[in-house]
């Protein structure tokens, strides 16, 4: 670290642990409440539990965004941040906001469309928050250095306000309401935020591997290049369904096939830097959970989400726990583990924490990454089942869903897991760790 | 990589591209809204249909059910429960016995995913009736498979 002005990006990781936390509790009621159904039922039904996990997860992934900005635009542009103060006081605005809009749920207050569930009010103070945001990160770009990293990590944020308009709009009609929903959502998580991820990755790569930046950014443009090209008419592949014509089967099912390719390229990119790079970074969590995101997203996001694009096969899968499946491993290895790849390499950083809980950290990964990988599992055979008895056999959705117990319960135990990684990983870089363990760690490492 | 492809060759080709797609993909989306925008002149969006789809949103309904396959998987399909209902046969019928179903949850029963009690008037529920009739009749191209949802 060596801007000052860096350290405001600890507001925001803070802010986005606890979230983190949170998201997770609610996730772990709401599989229990999938298996016993009668737990909680009267006093917080599952779709207020639902919005709660949901937006949860969307505002801490954002909060950790904003803190990764902010950590990485003054290293980038080689200059303090524009306003630090407004840095601190937009994120007070942005946590009030999403406490206000989760107390809200608990009463009921809510405008009730999937994801964009936020009064009107919140939803406008999050365009004022995103304005504040941008204005801090975009002036100091303009007055220091401008690198590849900083200029596709702007562009990617701009994008998230921009496609962030779109919530505003609500027709009485479903199919256009449908259409344009899918411009915030898809447009997000298979567009503008995987140019925040793209460039978090190459800033990580840059530090931690040595690797010479004309490299690595060549590397990043490519990457978003292939990104965008599939991303933007992969919408298509929600288009299939929902009233709009037919020709949408066929594009969307060519172009969010090839989505796979950019996050397969992100694999060879973070594999090959750390390979050709050739430096052993004393954080190795860092580099763990770098590695592990690149990995876990072509998996979660490409693997899992080639496996129901395809129009014909959709056509069965639409809607079931295939869907359930593919959403938490992708948001999981996409991004969950980019912020908390970017919270354990800069949080030491800005504490100086020489010795931090690294090992500890690394425990935190394995057991979350299992849990969310054995949920996946379960979540993706439940889904075989319930398109087979439900979409082909023509059962009847409760008494399907009736078969499925085995798989729910396996995902519980799951759930369980990735709340203890969970809170190893906030424990391990909430927490100093001592010299003594240090130097046991140092031992260990030694033996092996 | 090879040394023939400059970094600044490689963000021509991105941002070139990206305009490329996304003004093709405006096109297809604007032709998309011209006909979602023709199914409400054989299926008109009338004044119920648009209050039951408020009625829809006020009660977070997408959050456990699904509607035309979006939603959170927890509870049945709605999109076509006013087929599955059989509204096109019994139109009557099948709206009293939704709108009795929506006033009998919930259910109570020990096991079972239980529906809250909404505080629903009859003729908001009338409404809600007409908004899931409404989007029974989109043309889904024959999505879902089966009645079953």
């Amino acid at each position: 670290m060596k801007y000052e002005s860096q350290k405001v990006a600890m507001y925001y990781f803070a802010g986005a642990l606890a979230l983190f936390v949170a998201q997770v509790l609610f996730g772990v009621l709401m599989g229990t409440v999938v298996v016993v159904p009668n737990f909680l039922s009267e006093l917080l039904p599952f779709n207020i539990m639902r919005m709660v996990h949901t937006n949860a997860l969307i505002v801490w992934l954002l909060m950790g965004f904003f803190g990764c900005a902010y950590y990485l635009i003054p290293e980038e542009a080689e200059r303090e941040l524009h306003s630090t103060k407004l840095a601190i006081i937009q994120f007070w605005l942005f946590l009030f906001g999403a406490a206000a809009a989760v107390v809200g749920y608990l009463f009921r207050i809510h405008e009730g469309r999937e994801f964009l569930e936020q009064p009107l009010w919140i939803k406008l103070a999050i365009v004022v928050v995103a304005l504040m945001f941008l204005y801090n990160v975009s002036m100091t770009v303009l007055k220091g250095r401008k690198t590849a990293i900083t200029s596709v990590l702007l562009l990617g944020l701009w994008g998230i306000a921009v496609f962030f308009l779109f919530s505003l709009y609500n027709p009485s009609n479903l199919v256009l309401d449908k259409m344009f929903w899918w411009w915030v959502v898809h447009l997000w998580v298979e567009g503008v935020w995987e140019l925040v991820m793209a460039s978090v990755l190459a800033f990580l790569m840059i530090k931690m591997t040595g690797v010479d930046r004309e490299v690595v950014e060549k590397w990043l443009y490519l990457i978003i290049a292939l990104t965008l090209f599939t991303g933007i008419l992969g919408t298509g592949h929600h288009y299939y369904w929902i009233g709009t014509p037919g020709y949408w089967q066929w594009i969307g099912s060519i172009f969010s096939a090839l989505e796979v390719f950019p996050f397969f390229a992100m694999v060879i990119f973070t594999f090959y830097m750390v390979w050709k790079g050739g430096r052993t970074h004393p954080n190795k969590a860092a580099l763990l959970w770098s590695l592990g995101c690149s990995a876990f997203a072509f998996f979660g996001a490409g693997v899992w989400g080639f496996m129901h694009t395809l129009a014909p096969i959709n056509y069965y899968t639409h809607g079931t726990q295939v869907t359930a499946a593919h959403g938490h491993l992708a948001f999981y290895g996409a991004y969950v583990m980019l912020n908390i790849a970017m919270f354990t390499y800069a949080m030491p950083n800005i504490l100086k924490r020489e010795p931090y809980n690294q090992v500890l950290n690394m425990w935190g990964f394995w057991i979350t990454s299992g849990g969310v990988a054995f949920m996946t599992f379960a979540l993706t055979f439940a889904g075989v089942v319930q398109t087979h008895l439900q979409r082909v056999m023509g059962m009847n959705f409760m008494e399907v869903q009736e078969q499925l117990g085995l798989f729910y319960w396996l995902r519980l135990g799951a759930g369980v897991a990735v709340l203890v990684g969970t809170i190893l990983i906030v424990w391990s870089l909430a927490v100093p760790g001592s010299r003594q363990k240090a130097a046991s760690q140092a031992g260990l490492a030694a033996a092996e | 990589m090879s040394e023939t492809l400059t970094k600044a060759a490689a963000r021509n080709i991105f941002y070139g591209g990206t305009v490329f797609f996304f003004l093709i993909f405006i096109g297809l989306v604007a032709h998309s809204v011209t006909t979602a925008s023709a199914i409400a002149t054989n299926n008109p969006i009338t004044p119920s249909v648009a209050a039951g789809k408020h009625i829809w949103e006020r009660h977070a309904c997408i959050d456990c059910h699904t509607i035309l396959g979006e939603g959170a998987y927890f509870a049945p399909e709605l999109g076509n429960v006013w087929v599955r209902f059989g509204g096109k046969e019994s139109p009557d019928g099948a709206r009293d016995a939704l709108k009795a179903w929506m006033k009998a949850q919930p259910t109570g029963i020990a096991g079972r995913r239980q529906m809250p009690h909404f505080a629903i008037t009859d003729a908001e529920l009338d409404q809600l009736v007409d908004f899931l009739k409404w989007t029974s009749e989109i043309n889904t191209q024959n999505w879902p498979p089966q009645v079953s949802g």
